[in-house]
This record gives C-alpha cells, sequence and structure tokens, in this order.
C-alpha cells in the first residue's frame, strides 16, 4: 500500500525552479532513501510534503490525502525531523521533547526515558546551551518517541557521533520492522545502504534515478577486480567500461550490465590472474551519475557520456 | 605592542561599517531630520516672545517637568526658542539615542556571539578584545558624527536663539547620552550570556534612568544626579550652554567601555558572569500547547512590560496631587488640555494620559502578535505547523497572547494611575472612572493588531511597517498639543477615533467600526498565511 506520493511535484520559488516534476512513492513498511548534493531539492521536496511549502504544480499526497489541505490529519500520523533543527533557547530539552510529543496530539511517552538515556541527553540543559549534535537528538527522541506510522526525516544523523548514529541506526530497523513507513533524506551513502530498501537521487531539483538498491545495481553493472599476467592493453577504450582504478597489481573498474560477457572475453587474452566481482557501493553509484554531467573532475568519466 | 589583544581591529571597524552601511546612515538621518523639522515648526509656532513666554509658562507644571525634565531660562527677558525646543525634545532623544547605541552594541557583540560567527573571527588571527573594540570605536564614531551632524544642521536653520554653540551641545549631548548606553550595553553584554538577557538588562538601566530623574526632578535633586539621562539636561542648552555635563558624561562613558573591555579580557567566549541555571527535565502540563508555548517564550516579557506600564501609570498618578495645586495657581493649560465645563481638572487630564499610556501599551502588544515572525524566521513554526497544530490555530494562539497583553497592559496602568492618583489628591475619582478611560482605546490597539497579522499574512516583509504606523500615532498625540495639528491629522491613527472619556462620552458606534475593521483584517490576514510558504 502506498503510504507517500508525490505526483509530478513542482515548487518554484519565483523563477527558479527548486523541483521539477519530482515522482516518489513511499509503500508501507518501506525505509525509502532520498539522496542528492546539498541544494538538489531533498529539503523543500519534504517541506512540501509537510505542508510547509505550497506545490505550485503536481500532487503530494501521504495517506492518500492531500498535504496541503489536509496537513492536520496527516501530521496526527507523521513524524518529521527538520534538516536544521532550532529549538526555543530559554526551554530546556525536556520541555520542548514533551511539548513536541503533545503537539502531534498522541500521547505515548512511553519510550521517552529509554530514548533521553540512549541517545544520551541531559533534558534539564536550555536548549540555548545544546550543541548541534544535542539539537538534533531532541528532534529524533521527540518523533521517535510519538507512535506514528510516517517518518520523515531529513538528514537526521548530520551532527551525530558515530555511537548515536549507530543508535539512531538501530531504532529505524525496529521501527520498520514493525511495519513503519520512513522517508529519509540523506547525504550519508552508507547509511542509506545500510537502512533502505528503495533510492531516489534527485539533482537539481529533478529525480534521476529511482528504483530499489539492487535495480539500481543492476542498471549501472558490476565492479570487477581484475589481475592479468600482461597489462591490459586499451582498457578505457573499451565498450562499456569506467572508472578505472589501480589497485596494486590489480584494476578495478565498472562494467555496464549488458557488456559484461564481451568485456571478460577482451580482458582474458591477457591472462586472467584474479578476478573479483561485486555490486558497486552506492557511492559508486551517485558518483557516477554526477561525473557523467561533470566529465571535468575527470576520473572514471562513465561510458554513456 | 598589545597585538594578541587588538590585532585586526581596523579591518573589523571596517567590516562593522560595511555590515552596517545602511542601518546607520538610516538612524542618522532620522535624528536630523525629526531634530530639523520639530525646530522649524517651534520657530514658526512661537514667533514673538510674548507666545513663547506663554507656553514656558504652561510647561512649568510637573507632569511635563516628570515627562520632559526640568525647564530653564524662565528668568530671561527674551525667552529663546531653543530652549523651548530642547526642553521638548532633548531627553526623549537622548533615550532613543540610547536606544540606538543598545541596539547596535548587542547586535554586533551577544547576537553575533551567540550566532558562532564571532567564534569564526577568533579563530582568525585576531585579537581577544578587538571584536568589542571595534565596536566601541564604531559608535563612538557614530554619536560623534550624530553630535556634529546635529550641531551644524541646526545652526544652518538660521532660525534666531539656535546659534552655532548651542546647536553643538544640543547635539553634544545627544551623542555623550549615546556613548553613555553604548558602555551600558557593552557591560551588559558582558554580564549576561545571552543577547536576549543583555538586552533586559540594558533596556532596565535606560528605564531605570529615566525614572531616577523623574523621581528626582520632581521629588530631591540629588537623587537625580544618579541618572545619566540628567546629566545632559543639566547643559542648559541655548541659554547657559554648560560645557561641564558633557565632559562628565563622556568621561563616565569612556570608563563603562574600558570596564566592558576589561571584563570580556576576563571571560571565556559564550559565557557571561550571570550564570545561566539549569531548568526542568519534564514540561509542566501549562506548556503542552501551542498556546502554553506562545504565553511561556511571552511570560517574562509580559511581565516586565506590565511592570513598566503599572510604574508609568504609578508616576502620572502621582502628578495628580501636584497638577491639582498647580492648577489651582495658573490657568492656562488651555493648549494641553481642553476645559469644559462640569468636569474637573483631572478628569479633564485623563484622557491626554490615557493616550500616551494607550500608545505604550500597544509596544508590548505588537511585540507578543509579531513574535510570530521571529519564530518563523528562525525556522521555529516548523515545529508546530508539521505537527498536528493548523496554521489558524497557531496565529489563533498568537492572537490570544497579544490581545490578552493589551488587556493586561491597559488594566496595570490604569490601576497604578488611579490607585496612586487617589493616594495623593484631595477629590476621589472611582477606579471604575481610570479604568474606563483607559478601555476605551482597547478597540484602537485591536485595529493594531489587525494591521500586524495582515502584513504578516500576506506581506511579512513589510510587518515593520506597523511599528512606523505606531510611532506616527505617539508622534500625532505627543506633539499633538503643542502643534495643534488639525483634525484630519489626529484621524489618520486609530487612537484619533477614541473618545476622550471621561469628559466625552464613550463613542459605542466607532468603537464597534473599530472592531469590526480589526477582525477583518484579521481574517483578511489569516487567510493570507494559509495560502503562503512558511520559512524565511
Amino acid at each position: 500500500m502506498t503510504v507517500l506520493r508525490t505526483v509530478d511535484l513542482t515548487k518554484k520559488f519565483g523563477d527558479f525552479a527548486a523541483l521539477d516534476k519530482v515522482n516518489i512513492e513511499v509503500d508501507e513498511g518501506e525505509v525509502y532513501g532520498f539522496i542528492g548534493p546539498n541544494g538538489s531539492g531533498k529539503s523543500t521536496t519534504l517541506r512540501v510534503l509537510l505542508g510547509i511549502l505550497k506545490a505550485t504544480e503536481g500532487r503530494a499526497e501521504i495517506f492518500g490525502k492531500d498535504s496541503w489541505k489536509d496537513a492536520v490529519e496527516i501530521h496526527k500520523r507523521v513524524a518529521y525531523v527538520p534538516g536544521e533543527v532550532s529549538l526555543w533557547p530559554n526551554l530546556t530539552g525536556g520541555e520542548v521533547i514533551d511539548l513536541l510529543v503533545k503537539l502531534r496530539g498522541g500521547n505515548s511517552s512511553h519510550r521517552r526515558e529509554e530514548l533521553i538515556q540512549k541517545f544520551d541527553l541531559d533534558p534539564s540543559k536550555k536548549c540555548r546551551t545544546y550543541s548541534k549534535g544535542n539539537r538534533q537528538k531532541v528532534a529524533l527522541i521527540a518523533a521517535l518517541s510519538s507512535d506514528v506510522d510516517l517518518y520523515i526525516l531529513d538528514e537526521p544523523t548530520s551532527g551525530l557521533d558515530p555511537l548515536m548514529e549507530r543508535t539512531f541506526q538501530e531504532y529505524i530497523i525496529e521501527e520498520k520492522k514493525q511495519g513503519k513507513s520512513i522517508l529519509l533524506s540523506s547525504h550519508i551513502l552508507s547509511e542509506v545502504e545500510k537502512l533502505c530498501d528503495k533510492v531516489a537521487i534527485i539533482r537539481e531539483g529533478k529525480i534521476i534515478e529511482t528504483g530499489t538498491l539492487k535495480d539500481l545495481r543492476h542498471l549501472t553493472g558490476t565492479i570487477l577486480l581484475v589481475e592479468t599476467k600482461e597489462p591490459i592493453l586499451d582498457l578505457a577504450g573499451i565498450r562499456g567500461v569506467s572508472g578505472i582504478q589501480p589497485r596494486g597489481n590489480a584494476m578495478s573498474f565498472q562494467v555496464d550490465s549488458g557488456e559484461v560477457a564481451y568485456v571478460i572475453s577482451y580482458i582474458s587474452q591477457f591472462g586472467i590472474v584474479r578476478i573479483e566481482s561485486s555490486p558497486p557501493t552506492l557511492e559508486q553509484l551517485f558518483m557516477r551519475h554526477y561525473e557523467v554531467s561533470d566529465k571535468t573532475t575527470g576520473i572514471g568519466a562513465g561510458g554513456e557520456a | 605592542m598589545n597585538r594578541h589583544l587588538f590585532e585586526g581591529t581596523r579591518t573589523l571597524i571596517r567590516f562593522i561599517l560595511r555590515r552596517d552601511r545602511l542601518r546607520l546612515p538610516i538612524w542618522l538621518v532620522s535624528f536630523i531630520s525629526i531634530s530639523v523639522i520639530v525646530a522649524i515648526a517651534f520657530a514658526g509656532l512661537y514667533q514673538t516672545n510674548a507666545e513663547r513666554l506663554a507656553i514656558a509658562e504652561t510647561m512649568q507644571n510637573p507632569a511635563v517637568i516628570a515627562m520632559l525634565g526640568p525647564g530653564y531660562g524662565y528668568g530671561l527677558k527674551n525667552y529663546p526658542i531653543g530652549a523651548i525646543t530642547a526642553h521638548e525634545m532633548l531627553l526623549m532623544t537622548a533615550i532613543v539615542v540610547g536606544l540606538m547605541n543598545i541596539l547596535l552594541i548587542i547586535r554586533h557583540t551577544r547576537t553575533d556571539e551567540e550566532d558562532g560567527r564571532i567564534e569564526m573571527v577568533r579563530s582568525l588571527p585576531v585579537g581577544r578584545l578587538s571584536n568589542l573594540l571595534s565596536v566601541l570605536v564604531v559608535l563612538t564614531g557614530v554619536n560623534i558624527l550624530l553630535a556634529l551632524l546635529l550641531g551644524f544642521s541646526l545652526t544652518v536653520l538660521g532660525i534666531e536663539g539656535m546659534g552655532l554653540e548651542g546647536s553643538l551641545l544640543y547635539g553634544s549631548a545627544l551623542g555623550a547620552s549615546g556613548l553613555i548606553f553604548a558602555g551600558v550595553a557593552a557591560i551588559s553584554a558582558q554580564l549576561s550570556s545571552n543577547a536576549r538577557s543583555t538586552l533586559g538588562l540594558a533596556f532596565t538601566v535606560l528605564l531605570a534612568a529615566y525614572i531616577i530623574r523623574v523621581i528626582g526632578d520632581l521629588r530631591n535633586e540629588t537623587l537625580s544626579w544618579f541618572s545619566p539621562l540628567s546629566w545632559v539636561l543639566r547643559t542648559e542648552v541655548y541659554v547657559n550652554n554648560y560645557w561641564w555635563p558633557i565632559l562628565l558624561t563622556v568621561l563616565v562613558a569612556l570608563l563603562l567601555m574600558g570596564l566592558a573591555l576589561y571584563l570580556n579580557s576576563i571571560r571565556d567566549l559564550g559565557s557571561g558572569f550571570i550564570p545561566s541555571r539549569s531548568g526542568k527535565e519534564k514540561a509542566s502540563k501549562t506548556l503542552l500547547s501551542s498556546f502554553g508555548l506562545v504565553f511561556r517564550l511571552q511570560r517574562t516579557g509580559l511581565i516586565v512590560w506590565g511592570i513598566g506600564l503599572l510604574v508609568v501609570g504609578v508616576i502620572y498618578g502621582s502628578l495628580f496631587g501636584e497638577l491639582e495645586t498647580y492648577f489651582d495657581q495658573i490657568d492656562l493649560m488651555q493648549q494641553m488640555v481642553i476645559l469644559v465645563e462640569g468636569f474637573s481638572l483631572t478628569e479633564q487630564f485623563i484622557p491626554l494620559l490615557m493616550s500616551i499610556i494607550a500608545i505604550l501599551s500597544t509596544i508590548p502588544v505588537l511585540m507578543s502578535i509579531l513574535k510570530v515572525k521571529t519564530e518563523e524566521k528562525n525556522d521555529r513554526l516548523e515545529h508546530l505547523i508539521s505537527r498536528a497544530v493548523s496554521r489558524n490555530r497557531l496565529m489563533g494562539s498568537y492572537l490570544t497572547m497579544s490581545i490578552l497583553t493589551g488587556f493586561v497592559m491597559l488594566t496595570l496602568s490604569s490601576v497604578g494611575l488611579g490607585v496612586m492618583g487617589n493616594i495623593v489628591m484631595e477629590e476621589n475619582l472611582s477606579l471604575g472612572i481610570y479604568y474606563s478611560a483607559a478601555m476605551v482605546y482597547f478597540p484602537a490597539i485591536l485595529t493594531m493588531i489587525g494591521i500586524a497579522v495582515l502584513l504578516f499574512g500576506w506581506a511579512s516583509k513589510w510587518t515593520g511597517l506597523v511599528w512606523l504606523y505606531l510611532a506616527l500615532a505617539f508622534f500625532i498625540v505627543y506633539m499633538g498639543s503643542l502643534f495643534q495639528f488639525e483634525d484630519w491629522v489626529e484621524k489618520l491613527t486609530p487612537f484619533g477615533y477614541i473618545a476622550k472619556f471621561p469628559i466625552e462620552e464613550m463613542n459605542y458606534w466607532s468603537a464597534s467600526i473599530m472592531v469590526t475593521l480589526a477582525i477583518i483584517l484579521i481574517i483578511v490576514g489569516m487567510i493570507g498565511f494559509n495560502r503562503r510558504d512558511i520559512g524565511r
């Protein structure tokens, strides 16, 4: 069942199109990764979904309801962590958590103490004195101690230390097990890779790739690590090969999925000593997309360019 | 020498000038144009010596002394126009100059520190004291510039009785009081650990200086010497032209600035000498709603302004006793109060005081409703909007709070006025009369709220205009009695449509129109707010 959906969502600020026909779809029990560099439109999408910004064109729906018109109804079942958490300087962290939980309408502080302890937050301090990481914790605790069906998280781990990052990931996995849906924007790719079932990559307001990680990997091809007796001639010139990097005696490169057979038959003439294949990491996927349109960065310019 | 303390000061000075390249000229131009306009207007109004003597006589009453400080030069055969202008304008302008200095100092010290900008600057090869020193240097320059520009602009007008020395002294008096409050704000910024309480502390000193002067000028001259605001009044500009008060003020200001620099050198970045306490681990029940939050965020402001207006009421009330005696002797108050048969002089004086009180009360009311804009700018509205809080409920909370604020302010000030007035007067009026005289202004305050909501809903960049409008209202009331404006001028703001209770009947007709208008403005504003994006 679809929990969240945007259809040709477009948002313009004046003449500038921050979002250009964005389509994403999150199903029940799914963790959906939303990745892209700074300023690519991640936060804008989330804010439209929350009815903070009004869509210029297209639709944004959560639980089948319009995210602008039915904002209040929707928000009763949604928890949101903004990308930049700004809190009231003269309230304490504990007070803010209670307030934010209460304003959702639900009454579920059952996990409050546990979360405060796990995230190692001092709730008696005024928010003014909190570091960025601590403000982030306040927002996360408030979100996670609510009983909701959908989490919308905008770079939730920015500012957290690696230990807290792991605590966060554990909670997300637990929520997912309980059938909750999560829309997670991030540029920490290892995190997305670990947590997400589906991924959308956004760039300059346009979705440039979307699907399950498996699909994306399949589409992109395979990473081969090959050691040969003789050096492979003209490797960069072969059809479907990209991202060449020397690794000790071996070479690592990416092969487009349709060209695997051809590439292997070509390199076998140089006497294969060792060959390992692995799916591309999300980082490799991501970099590939950005390097395609920005060839000047050099290394591993993509095949289809 | 002392490179570790002052390195980079010159660059920072240029940086501040760059950041404030509009702000500073706007302040300066406003001060100069208002002073020049008023000087010209007064010169036109009181052309003959007889007219000037007559107005001088009306100014020698306790109400005016309390508000503006003691007059001088009354013994002179030829009472100069400069003395009237200075008496009317010097103190009030000095307060606003002080305000400017406080705001600018805090902007470049605590606010920058709180937002982490000072940290960035400090990580560069820049001295520990360079930032504070550069701010102080810039403001010293601004105050000197203000003194000189004002002095020469007033001289250039060529008004008889406003010569070069007097005008320069007038300017210097303002510049010197600016310096004092720059020093006060600089010290406050070291004492408290955040911008908000710094502002509170510096404002408290400014208010205290005014109140000490009021009490001192009315009852005990020695007390006045504890207020820097009364030093500058001792210059007796355009009559005796004493320069020593300027010297005294500047000296003290420099001492304050030195102390601020010292305190700055011995504290850690981000900390203050008044420690911040830790708070509650859990929220109390009263906080847990959108109105609860709004109330909590404004509680301190409500209390501070409430006390402030109570004090204003009490001070005005204490005047009544003296007024009674004064009115017995002199009957030249036509220009301040319209004499109406069948009412005591006190009753006739109430509307004038109330109009000023009502406008003062509108300040915290507008601050309260416009807090929603600050929250939006700081990305904190998102927390509410992204939860089960509708925009109408959100605005409703702010509206309720601002209306409550207006109610509290009018109540406290009128009760203060009434109780104190009845203590000092032989004639006793019922508290109900004072209370009604204040409450008749409620529709005007509602209308101001409506304008603020309208601007916030449709053009939130321009909400500042409502302050200009309020300033206009204050100007008309404050100056109206002396300038004798045409009727339509008074009708430019909602405050001009209020019945002068108790000498006039309550005007239910105009009150209901104003309330209706306020409701329409609020609804239209809400519609705008419901249709727009939230964010900076």
